[in-house]
């Protein structure tokens, strides 16, 4: 049994221009203690998805379920989300200076956190317990820095210490929406590994949502590739990098310049991401797909098993074993060799 | 002391420094942020010259003075031959034709309430060439180049994606055929996808045009890839330049192994395989920067002289003149910096906190984990 199991999740928003639908059909799971790396560029829906099942897309139209350790959180009232989020789920943003009140002391808003769902806690007691969770995270002089305000924290000590605080109850799941992206590298791989050593300890699932391959190839097992609200890819973490299925992943990919000397021209995918208003009815990566099938723009393929590791999942036409689709994209490359040349207005 | 280099230079910098005053404290005591501090650097004709480093170590600085779009307070400036350090604003007028900027934001750096025509048109507005029939179409021409749809002239910037916002600045910035372009984090705000559409794109202009680049990002991948020299700043100071491939392979300084080491690689085997050297706590204040090497405070190879002198920029190790290095200890090729602990007095460094969940690269006691385990779960 997952800790986390979405089925079938839709969310749209009603804007002046139209329904946007963010996230279209989404099902996942996530097993307790392993981390679940979702990768997707802007307005593919994977902050979206995440947010609307801890109850913070208000306004949004939702369907579908999220069960987590047995309650369905999508049907939960909020009075029940609010004993769950923070308690049993944490959450780290992007961006930790918008996230930490500037009016109040950092210690004070771990300690509010801590009361609000520990009742037998005393004040003191909730000090000491914040000071000690900055001090795990590394933020030096703990005693003292837990009395300062979050302006007086460089920024990768707020994220430091927003961790801190989404740990503080011991979460079952860890939710963190780039949690490093406004951070530098050296302070990005400091970050990194105390969500990791975290998890070491308490054994807590993390999601983490990221647009960088290269957080993904560290941390994460298993990986949920997304694409114009839609879940393109998951396969475990190897396989997604050496075995993918689905050609947006391979796009995404080979866009990267590689980490050698070579200066070969990068390889981008022509064309611009989908609006979210009125999506197209086949697969939304069709206009951009070097391999594009005249089914793929009216039909969108399910997410099948694909190629020969287990848990590998693409929602592609292309035949899913290995050796049918090399041919399958073969005939397509040479019937139309327009192919990934070209950079697209 | 600059890279020496045989080739025809086109921006030769010599000892810049640029300071932002600070009033505060208690006194009303005049502090300076010292932004940029004596940076000395060489770039030849038709090349890319990288600058990487984190936030705050004054590269964007560093750009905006090349452009003289900040005074600098000292220093010397010589561009295509010409001492443009000192020009007054007039003066200068002709040389920003040659020298032109290309920004991260590309929301923010293009104003919403006026077509992107009139927006790639400024650069002949101000300088009184073309005008009419004639601008539109040399804009259009622009426009098509950079490849955009040269119909899409009347329209606002919100009407376009990011990449294409990035690409409307790339044309503003071609207007005259400029001989240096200064690309300050220029892919930094787009989706992957698209940051090799603009990569590719700049590429190509570099051959059509021969331009120079000067590409400053903090992606060290993208650096890598389109930069023929990389110079490594931290704290206003450049601490390793030298030939790209010669910065990834034959880092010398070791702020560039913890940096090269800290950057995710997007492979799960070369990500298990390297050991990543986590550099203790954040970077200090450029208010008042740490004595002697900048780095001391947070280098696990720092000894005495670290603290007290400051080393020169020059060639380390038998390296040639192509491979400038400012350390007093240079780091030899398949040294690894766990094996060193700093020699210097506590007082001069960041150090860990004990029972930190952050390894600890630089030296106190390594964190215990059962410890921690005890710590988390008894309170």
């Amino acid at each position: 049994m997952a800790l986390l199991e979405v089925e079938n999740l839709e969310v749209s928003f009603r804007t002046a221009d139209g329904v946007v639908r963010a996230v279209r059909d989404i099902s996942y799971h996530v097993e307790a203690g392993k981390t679940l790396g979702i990768v997707g560029e802007s307005g593919s829906g994977k902050s979206v998805s995440t947010q609307t099942i801890m109850g913070l897309t208000r306004g949004a139209q939702v369907s579908g379920r999220a069960i987590f350790a047995g309650q369905d959180l999508l049907a939960a009232s909020s009075a029940q989300l609010q004993e769950i989020r923070g308690a049993k789920i944490g959450m780290i943003f992007q961006d930790p200076l918008s996230s930490l009140h500037p009016y109040y002391r950092v210690g004070w808003q771990i300690v509010e956190m801590i009361r609000l769902h520990d009742k037998a806690m005393n004040k003191e007691q909730a000090w000491a317990r914040a000071a000690e969770l900055l001090g795990l995270v590394g933020i030096p002089q703990p005693e003292r820095r837990v009395r300062d305000f979050p302006h007086q924290f460089s920024g990768g000590m707020r994220q430091r210490a927003m961790i801190a605080m989404a740990m503080a109850l011991n979460p079952a799941l860890l939710i963190a929406d780039e949690p490093t992206t406004a951070l530098d590298v050296t302070v990005q791989a400091q970050v990194l590994r105390v969500i990791r050593r975290m998890q070491e300890l308490f054994g807590t699932a993390v999601i983490l949502i990221t647009h960088d391959l290269g957080v993904i190839a560290d941390v994460a097992d298993e990986v949920l590739v997304m694409y114009g609200g839609k879940v393109m890819e998951r396969a475990d973490r190897r396989t997604l990098f050496y075995q993918c299925h689905h050609p947006y992943t391979e796009g995404l990919l080979q866009s990267l310049p590689a980490y050698d000397s070579s200066r070969e021209r990068l390889r981008p995918i022509p064309g611009q991401p989908p609006s979210l208003l009125t999506p197209p009815p086949g697969c939304p990566f069709a206009p951009r797909c070097p391999y594009v099938m005249d089914r793929c723009r009216t039909e969108m393929p399910a997410l099948d098993p694909a190629g020969e590791t287990p848990g590998h999942l693409s929602a592609c036409w292309l035949p899913h074993q290995s050796a049918e689709r090399e041919q399958a994209r073969r005939q397509v490359m040479e019937a139309e060799p327009a192919g990934s040349t070209g950079a697209g207005a | 002391m600059t890279v020496t280099t045989d080739g025809d230079v086109i921006l030769e910098i010599e000892n810049v420094v640029k300071h932002f005053p600070v009033r505060g404290g208690v006194f009303r005591r005049k502090d300076y942020v010292h932004a940029v501090d004596g940076v000395n650097l060489s770039v030849r004709r038709g090349t890319t010259f990288g600058i990487v480093g984190e936030t705050g170590c004054g590269k964007s600085t560093l750009a905006r003075c090349i452009a003289r779009l900040y005074d600098l307070t000292s220093g010397r400036i010589e561009f295509d031959g010409k001492d443009i350090s000192t020009l007054s604003t007039g003066k200068m007028r002709p040389v920003r034709r040659e020298i032109q900027m290309i920004f991260q934001d590309p929301y923010g750096s293009l104003n919403p309430r006026r077509r992107v025509g009139s927006i790639i048109g400024d650069p002949f507005a101000i300088h009184g060439i073309a005008s009419g029939a004639d601008r539109k179409k040399r804009v259009q021409e622009l426009m098509e180049r950079v490849g955009l749809n040269p119909e899409h002239f009347n329209r606002f910037p919100a009407e376009f994606s990011g990449g294409q916002r990035q690409r409307i600045g790339v044309a503003r910035a071609l207007a005259f055929q400029p001989k240096l372009i200064i690309c300050d984090e220029p892919v930094s705000a787009l989706d992957v996808s698209i940051q090799a559409q603009v990569i590719n794109l700049l590429a190509d202009l570099q051959s059509e045009f021969g331009l120079t680049y000067i590409f400053i990002a903090h992606d060290l991948s993208v650096v890598r890839h389109v930069s023929d020299q990389i110079a490594v700043m931290y704290l206003g100071k450049i601490t390793e330049v030298t030939r790209a491939e010669k910065l990834f392979t034959t880092a010398r300084h070791p702020y560039t192994g913890a940096l090269l080491s800290a950057v995710p690689v997007p492979d799960p085997d070369q990500s298990d395989r390297r050991e990543q050297i986590i550099l203790v706590g954040d970077v200090p204040s450029p208010i008042a920067p740490p004595s002697g090497c900048r780095f001391h405070p947070r280098c696990p190879k720092a000894v005495q002289q670290c603290v007290t002198d400051e080393p020169a920029l020059e060639s380390r190790l038998g390296d040639g003149p192509d491979h400038l290095a400012a350390c007093h200890r240079p780091m030899a090729v398949g040294e690894n910096l766990h094996d060193f602990r700093p020699a210097i007095d506590s007082s001069e460094r960041i150090i860990e906190v004990p029972g930190s969940l952050l390894p600890d690269d630089a030296g106190a006691a390594p964190a215990d984990p059962v410890r921690a385990q005890a710590e988390g779960s008894d309170a």
